[in-house]
């Protein structure tokens, strides 16, 4: 079989047998036991050639409903916002993207100054020192900062709140399962006005009555899963009460307009840095970004880029602090991880250098204005009810008259993808729906979810 | 490669030099010549107590970072601050420039470990 | 050619724009009142104000001191650096696929639901193993996923004596690394003077404290593990389980399966074997496939195919849970899905085929004036040493950076460990008998000057954008932010 990606024809491969000194490519695989070479073609597909390929992608597209076609009004961790053109171009440039790991910088300026440059700005929207070069996902990112956590002070408790995204504490649950460090629960406060303009937040009460001296760590998110935002300030202070460190995990757009967790008091900040520059892409790739202050830093999980001088003087940026890293530390490393996530570090960059201070602030402010119209809208109708009291960010928690589940299914077929369905994760939030509104909803958009929210709910389904 | 007389040598390449019941531990000019240039010290936390064997500290170089084990039981008294923003120095004088003071009490300890012309015959078999 | 060397942040002016956003339409909203003041930034952070044709030029410019596969010959001994096909990337944009949110719920994703449960089917045949998950989102991540599943095995069976996993002293660091963030003690074996696993040391070992065996296959030398049927039944005769760390399976593609020879759980890295790029760093994808008797333990959800219909299972009581969130880099997966497609089961056992000889090719050609440690048929890479080269004072790392002066990107070195002074050489498939013969005549070149005139080799590389870089420097007084 002849296939366009393998140079070699049937002549050069038979010059190359003779050079190496076998007679037959069989004989190359000698070493294979007889008992395991595979007798016949495995079990796959015809191949297919690139417009043959082409249609049958198209067919099992048409299969989905993308959100192209919807106006979609689903966060949860995961976010739909604008994506300049620009940052595709960038990312298409093969010397970027067809690139190993910058393990030999001398050719790798372009992508070691990237990372040094989003470093620089996930530093800078976190207000910490220094920031790694990316991680898998917001989710990941928050196990290695509780690991990293219990090592630094020894302990082996860790508080996390129950208003922290659902995937992220299933995934720490699950990886530190046998790591030997006790994962407890905070709550938040459920009633409205209990206390007032707080519901939705973290039980600063429960937070301090779960404190020990064997707490290695908060973990807090804010704006929360709920959208809502947290009292980041109190909770450090009770953190350095109890010589804890304090995690926050952060959305990177939300800190174009709001205090940083590292003027807060957090030591470590990480999340999901996909809503910069980057497509939702069904779950994957996402953006996992990682930042710490300076006490920390060489236990920063990860590849980090640093700044330093090339033999004649000039500023060059390479790999650095490696020694921590699997390849060279092996069972003692700061991580397991060797692939990270730079495409979307890039994509990143290029982002936030398009859309500047300005544009970042002024695509949070539609944020917040069009979540709270949209907000506002929806409680006028009374076909849905308030849940929470605290103030939000891009996202919020409603009660609909009929339930989530079926209001997603009959606003699909309305080309909207609807809220998230809190029943599952959060059994006393039953029939609760999670609703995001992101700077690329229009008002035409957003009239129309409301309006067709309001008749399915008035009319019953 | 220097070997210094009047030191107890560890096979992990430590040495050690008594002062009554204090004992002085660094790591030797073979240790500082393999690691290159050394460009962190993980020093331990005063008042710490080691057994024998057990984690002291971490040398870091650009190509490798070395665990630094405690070649007798005791208590850390004082570490060489020094190190924290010169960890070169290990480099320049490894015999100088110790990393940390334990204070102990297991003079037995001390015998099982290498004599300076034992710690030659073993790094000259590496 | 004048010389760009500023940071984006240097060529901000303020009040300069590099967006296009629409109008707000809706009511705004008082910030000061909807929120608390003091939870409201005071200064904004330090993020450059540029113009779309600024940051064009400027990552243009960056792209420029970088160099791909696309660029040239890529030949990293344990990376698999081959061609990334176009017409994945043409896929991985199309419209329908990508702009899919993972919570939009099965109804609308019934495409791409179909995408990953075929993709489980695929790397399941390949593999020889039962189920795959595709979560991972690389390879190390992947071995973590495994290793959880062979501590969750043990623990069912009630047995929490199995603390140890065996890795080769040759292994990859991601693998003891992995194992120590599983929870496991890790326990190195050497190798033999074949460079293989030395058995009477594994036999030694094997008892019944140990949870498993981590191996490549072939492994980091290149080398086949020719006693793998022996291997296997010694470790699960003492009820340990076999990992195969998948880096190498592009050696082995249709000709050989890890599920036959008796692994238990496999991971294969999408961005090595399966083509996708390599982005720089990222992202990869780090699928597991594993033996019938470990499919409850898999993550979830695990997507079935009911009725025709696909659906996300989470109903599984053993499973591990999670390792990251959703479902894996689906991106990737895609581009690996269009990979598989296009090449059949024909195409990649050709692929594997030619990947091997070619590596075999430039072993031969240059067996004479390098020493290679275990010169024999090698698979899809191969591992010389520099040392006769370093007695002159010309090390791997220097022949590395006198590579790069000729344009080609330097082979691994100083790994695997064992092998001092170490280059390991992977072409791939993808590589035309020009390109060899090319790289071939230059190592052969640089062999001959190390002889006869080692002092011109040292200092390299001279025409590369930046000359060696002091990593002392960067790594005593690390730099890891620009400050305005």
């Amino acid at each position: 079989m002849k296939s366009s990606y393998i140079p070699m024809t049937k002549q050069q491969q038979e010059a190359m047998l003779s050079a190496v000194g076998v007679k037959s490519l069989d004989e190359l695989f000698s070493a294979i036991p007889e008992k395991l070479r595979l007798k016949e073609d495995l079990n796959l597909p015809k191949p297919l050639s690139e417009h043959e390929l082409k249609k049958h992608m198209h067919t099992l597209a048409q299969k989905n409903s993308d959100t192209c076609e919807n106006s979609c009004f689903l966060g949860a961790g995961v976010y739909d916002h604008i994506i300049p053109s620009a940052v595709q171009h960038i990312i298409s440039r093969q010397e970027f993207y067809t690139a190993y790991t910058p393990y030999q910088p001398e050719i790798s300026q372009g992508v070691l100054q990237s990372i040094f440059e989003y470093q620089t700005m996930i530093s800078e929207l976190t207000g910490m020192d220094a920031a790694n070069a990316s991680l898998y996902d917001g989710a990941t990112a928050l196990y290695e900062a509780v690991l990293l956590a219990s090592r630094f002070n020894g302990r082996k408790e860790v508080l996390v709140a129950r208003s922290v995204n659902p995937e992220y504490r299933k995934a720490l649950y699950s990886v530190l399962k046998y790591s030997g460090i006790t994962i407890k629960e905070v709550d938040f406060n459920k009633e409205e006005n209990d206390p007032a303009g707080k519901s939705g937040t973290v039980n600063l009460e429960q937070l301090e009555g779960k404190l020990s001296k064997d707490t290695a760590a908060i973990a807090i998110q804010s704006p929360n899963f709920f959208g809502i935002l947290e009292d980041i300030k109190a909770i450090s202070q009770k953190a350095k009460e109890i010589g804890a460190l304090l995690i926050a995990v952060c959305d990177p757009i939300s800190l174009g307009m709001f205090e940083s967790p590292g003027a807060l008091g957090a030591d470590i900040a990480v999340g999901e840095a996909q809503p910069l520059g980057n497509p939702m892409n069904f779950g994957g790739p996402l953006l996992g970004y990682f930042a710490v202050k300076s006490p920390l830093t060489r236990r920063m999980p990860g590849r980090i880029a640093g700044e330093t001088t090339d033999s004649q003087g000039r500023r060059g940026f390479v790999l650095t602090l490696q020694a921590r890293e699997q390849h060279i530390r092996r069972e003692k490393a700061t991580s397991n991880i060797c692939t990270n996530q730079a495409l979307c570090a890039l994509a990143a960059v290029s982002y936030l250098s398009l859309m500047g201070k300005e544009g970042l602030k002024e695509v949070a402010t539609q944020c917040i204005n069009k979540s709270v119209y949209t907000y506002q809208s929806l409680l006028e109708n009374r076909q849905v009810s308030r849940v929470f009291d605290a103030p939000f960010f891009r996202e919020f928690v409603v009660k609909p008259k009929i339930k989530p589940s079926v209001l997603n299914e009959a606003l699909l077929a309305e080309k909207i993808i609807g809220g998230y369905d809190l029943t599952a994760e959060y059994p006393e939030l039953e029939g609760c729906w999670l609703v995001a509104v992101t700077e690329k909803r229009s008002r035409e958009e957003i009239d129309y979810f409301v309006d067709k929210v309001n008749l399915m709910c008035r009319e019953g389904l | 490669m220097e070997i210094r007389e009047g030191l107890y040598y560890s096979k992990d390449h430590e040495w050690v030099r008594v002062e009554g019941n204090r004992a002085y531990v660094g790591i030797t000019d073979y240790a500082q010549d393999s690691l290159g240039s050394i460009v962190y010290v993980e020093l331990p936390t005063e008042g710490k107590e080691l057994s024998k064997g057990d984690v002291l500290g971490v040398v870091e170089s650009v190509k490798a970072a070395s665990d630094i084990f405690s070649p007798i039981s005791g208590t850390v008294v004082e570490v060489n601050q020094a190190l924290a923003d010169n960890p070169e120095l290990i480099n320049e004088s490894p015999y100088e420039n110790h990393i940390a003071v334990l204070s102990f009490e297991k003079a037995d300890e001390l015998k099982e470990l290498l004599s300076p012309a034992q710690y030659e015959d073993l790094t000259k078999g590496e | 050619m004048m010389r760009d060397e500023r940071l984006i942040f240097e060529k901000s002016v303020e009040g300069r724009i590099g967006y296009s956003l629409p109008e707000n339409d809706v009511p705004e909203v008082e910030l000061e009142s909807f929120y608390p003041v003091e939870l409201l930034r005071e200064t904004a952070p330090e993020i450059p104000e540029v113009s779309e044709v600024d940051v064009i030029r400027h990552y243009t410019n960056l792209s420029k001191r970088n160099y791909g596969v696309d660029s040239g010959f890529y030949p990293l001994g344990s990376c698999t650096m081959k061609y990334n096909p176009k017409i994945n990337e043409d896929i991985a944009s199309m419209e329908g696929l990508a702009q899919m949110h993972p919570l939009q719920g099965p109804q609308s994703a019934q495409g791409n639901l179909e995408i990953l449960y075929n993709m489980d089917k695929y790397l399941s045949e390949i593999l020889g193993m039962e189920r795959v998950t595709l979560q991972p989102a690389a390879g190390a991540h992947g071995e973590m996923t495994g290793l959880m599943i062979i501590k969750a095995y043990h623990m069912h069976r009630n047995d929490s004596k199995r603390v140890k996993i065996i890795v080769p002293d040759s292994s990859h660091g991601t693998n003891p690394a992995s194992a120590a963030l599983a929870g496991f003690e890790v326990v190195h074996i050497p190798s033999d003077e074949r460079g293989c696993v030395d058995i009477k040391a594994l036999e030694d070992i094997l008892d019944d404290t140990v949870a498993g065996l981590m191996l490549t296959n072939p492994n980091t030398l290149g080398l086949f593990e020719e006693d793998i049927l022996k291997i296997s039944e010694m470790v699960h005769g003492c009820g340990g389980l076999l990992y195969y760390d998948g880096a190498n399976m592009n050696a082995i593609m249709g000709m050989a399966r890890p599920g036959d020879m008796g692994f238990d759980i496999a991971h294969v890295n999408l961005h090595k074997t399966f083509s996708t790029p390599h982005g720089g760093g990222g992202p990869g994808s780090g699928p597991i496939g594993v033996v019938k008797e470990l499919v409850p333990f898999l993550p979830v959800p695990v997507i079935e195919k009911v009725n025709d219909r696909y659906i996300l299972d989470y109903d599984r009581p053993l499973s591990i849970g999670k390792v990251k969130s959703f479902y894996g880099n689906f991106g990737v997966i895609l581009r690996a899905y269009s990979y598989i497609r296009t090449m059949g089961a024909q195409g990649l056992k050709v692929a594997s085929q030619a990947a091997v000889l070619n590596a075999n090719y430039i072993r031969k050609k240059l067996e004479d004036l390098y020493e290679i440690p275990y010169n024999r048929i090698c698979m899809h890479e191969f591992v010389l040493s520099a040392q006769k080269q370093a007695k002159n004072g010309v090390t791997a790392l220097d022949i590395a950076k006198n590579l790069l002066d000729e344009g080609i990107h330097p082979p691994t070195i100083y790994f695997p460990l064992i092998v001092h002074e170490a280059m390991m050489i992977e072409p791939t498939e993808t590589e035309s008998p020009e390109t060899l013969d090319n790289f071939i005549d230059i190592m052969r070149q640089l062999a001959i000057k190390a002889q006869e005139d080692p002092e011109s080799l040292k200092n390299a590389p001279r025409t590369t954008y930046v000359s060696r870089l002091d990593e002392v420097k960067a790594a005593r007084t690390p730099v890891l932010r620009w400050k305005k």
